[in-house]
């Protein structure tokens, strides 16, 4: 849990526009929506112009009869319920999980995964409409959710999780047809705006969780070379959708690095655009030294 | 020491209690996850799997509901199924009386599947086994009514194999034939096109998934038939004439039926009375 030292403003980012320029403190967020939207629109102009790039949905995709992409966690899961795949299908695995052992397990959430639009609007709405409170689940829930859903694969010998998986649903949905899908995707958004902060993607979805676990060993994270910069105005933990993981780089909590190695930072890069400092910026998890090499002292541990 | 120990005694309750909480609210939501999944192996009766789909209790673990094989239909005669309808959401499957299975040659659907949950060892189209044709309705068939249909016959990819014409005496006429359509499974594919084209109302000819369509012999039936040709010969030596109790000059023989006429008699040998039966049965007064 993030222990902020004081409360995070309503409308962060406000110093980051007035230092950097609006494009400038937006530009990370740009660049997702970008990815996000584009990664939808390019396996749509398949069912709605015959243009057939892309093919298949988050599960399975075959890129101009080229590429296989496969995601690892439903492979798993048709293993634990004792089915080999064939090669094309784990040709793709190989390829996604290098893929995000490069760029950060969690990207999948913030740069692909189209819940993560839904989610994030119901997060902006309810900081709009101020909304306080919100229900208590920690955050490894997830994991706890993980483990169970490999467990159902396992003993009901099917991708049990697969029937009502929103992520999927929601993907899967917008190419061959939604049916009552909307409905789950409506509960998701709901549950977001009303009863949890960050709820879903935050707290519950085992698909991140997955994620999370190639997030450790990732090469691609968010360094800190300039952390001794930081000038406490909280805008980074009010725009991050898991705020625990800024603190220990932030503040060099035990000699933390200045380096966000924790699994469940989504290289959103929101953090980079509020920071009217540049505080952030991407980088490898081998940039351990760049605070050093900036010649600044290193914070005390508040 | 107290002072000490109950910050971390406190820290621990918490945790478990957490720990706890967490592990009751996932599982139930699993429980139900699993539930739910386990009503979902059973398809429902119109839905129909693309062809070389493995059995349904594999299939729903190893298709991973990419729908790669629904884009590679050239007919487009495969959906996905939505959250609400009674089977693994996002698994692929055809309605026959909607559109039928073309029987592509080089079948792209099962090339397509990245995973094998539609067999690749499938090769011969003809060999597949989506389903099994059934002539449901024996009242509402038109051959059966006595007419000449026979559209199901006639659009059948494996005509005079998967469906055949058997004829019948039409008992209501006395005069005329039916032409019983048959269907064989050892040939019919499942594909449906017989069910599409089906011009009654509701079709009288339908495809179901195997499991509901075919029945099983038990394992130790053995034909009687078929074991006397495999053994060259009756198994039951010696094998007895059978005797037909005739009026007198008529004679019967298997497969040729009646011959003679009632009013020449030849001098018809008395079969001798069968010993050990009692009196009654012997004809003879008691």
């Amino acid at each position: 849990m993030n222990s902020p030292l004081k409360a995070p403003p309503i409308r962060p980012g406000v110093e980051a526009v007035a230092a950097k320029g609006w494009f400038a403190a937006h530009k990370w967020l740009i660049l997702r929506r970008s990815s996000q939207i584009g990664i939808l629109l390019l396996f749509l102009v398949g069912p709605w112009f015959g243009l057939w790039i892309v093919k298949g949905n988050l599960n399975f995709s075959y890129t101009l009869n080229f590429l296989p992409l496969t995601d690892p966690y439903v492979i798993l899961q048709s293993v634990l319920a004792r089915q080999v795949p064939e090669k094309l299908a784990l040709t793709g695995v190989i390829i996604v999980l290098l893929f995000y052992l490069l760029v950060g397990g969690r990207s999948y959430c913030s740069w692909v995964c189209p819940v993560n639009l839904l989610t994030d609007a119901a997060y902006w709405l309810r900081v709009r409409l101020g909304l306080k409170g919100s229900a208590h689940i920690s955050r490894p829930t997830r994991y706890w959710m993980l483990g169970m859903t490999l467990v159902a694969a396992a003993v009901t010998g099917s991708i049990a999780w697969e029937m009502v998986n929103p992520v999927s649903m929601m993907h899967r949905g917008l190419f061959f047809g939604l049916g009552l899908a909307w409905a789950v995707l409506l509960a998701v958004f709901l549950f977001d705006l009303f009863v949890m902060r960050h709820g879903w993607c935050g707290h519950l979805c085992p698909v991140g969780a997955f994620y999370s676990l190639i997030g450790k060993f990732s090469l691609m994270r968010i360094k800190l070379p300039a952390r001794d910069a930081c000038n406490d105005c909280m805008d980074c933990f009010a725009v991050c959708p898991e705020p625990q993981v800024i603190r220990p780089a932030l503040k060099a909590i035990a000699g933390t690095p200045p380096l966000i190695l924790e699994a469940n930072c989504t290289n959103c890069g929101r953090c980079i655009d509020v920071c009217s400092k540049d505080v952030f910026a991407f980088g490898t998890r081998l940039n351990r030294t760049v605070a050093s090499v900036a010649g600044a002292p290193q914070a005390e541990p508040k | 020491m107290d002072n000490e120990n109950t910050p971390s005694a406190a820290a621990r309750r918490q945790f478990l209690a957490d720990t706890a909480r967490m592990a009751c609210g996932v599982g139930l939501l699993g429980l139900g996850v699993g539930l739910y999944a386990r009503h979902a192996k059973a398809l429902p009766p119109a839905a129909i799997r693309p062809p070389g789909a493995l059995p349904e209790t594999d299939f729903s673990a190893a298709c991973i509901r990419c729908g790669l094989c629904v884009r590679d239909c050239p007919y487009n005669i495969l959906h996905l199924a939505k959250p609400e309808e009674p089977m693994s959401t996002g698994t692929p499957y055809f309605v026959a009386r909607q559109l039928p299975c073309e029987m592509c040659e080089d079948i792209p659907c099962v090339k397509a599947c990245p995973t094998g949950a539609l067999d690749h060892s499938l090769k011969d189209i003809n060999k597949s086994k989506m389903g099994l044709a059934v002539l449901v309705d024996h009242e509402t068939c038109l051959n059966f009514l006595g007419l000449r249909c026979d559209i199901c016959y006639r659009v059948c990819p494996v005509i005079d194999k998967a469906i055949t014409l058997d004829p019948q005496t039409n008992a209501r006429t006395g005069k005329h034939t039916l032409f019983i359509p048959v269907v064989h499974s050892d040939h019919c594919t499942g594909c449906g096109k017989c069910e599409k084209a089906c011009p009654t109302e509701v079709a009288s000819i339908k495809v179901f998934p195997l499991y509901m369509a075919k029945g099983q012999l038990s394992a130790h039936y053995r034909l009687g038939w078929v074991e006397k040709e495999k053994a060259g010969g009756s198994l039951v030596a010696p094998d007895v004439e059978h005797q037909y109790n005739m009026p007198e000059g008529m004679k019967y023989e298997s497969g040729k039926g009646l011959s003679g006429s009632p009013g020449a008699v030849p001098p018809a040998p008395t079969p001798p009375a069968p010993v050990g039966l009692p009196k009654a049965f012997q004809g003879g007064k008691l």
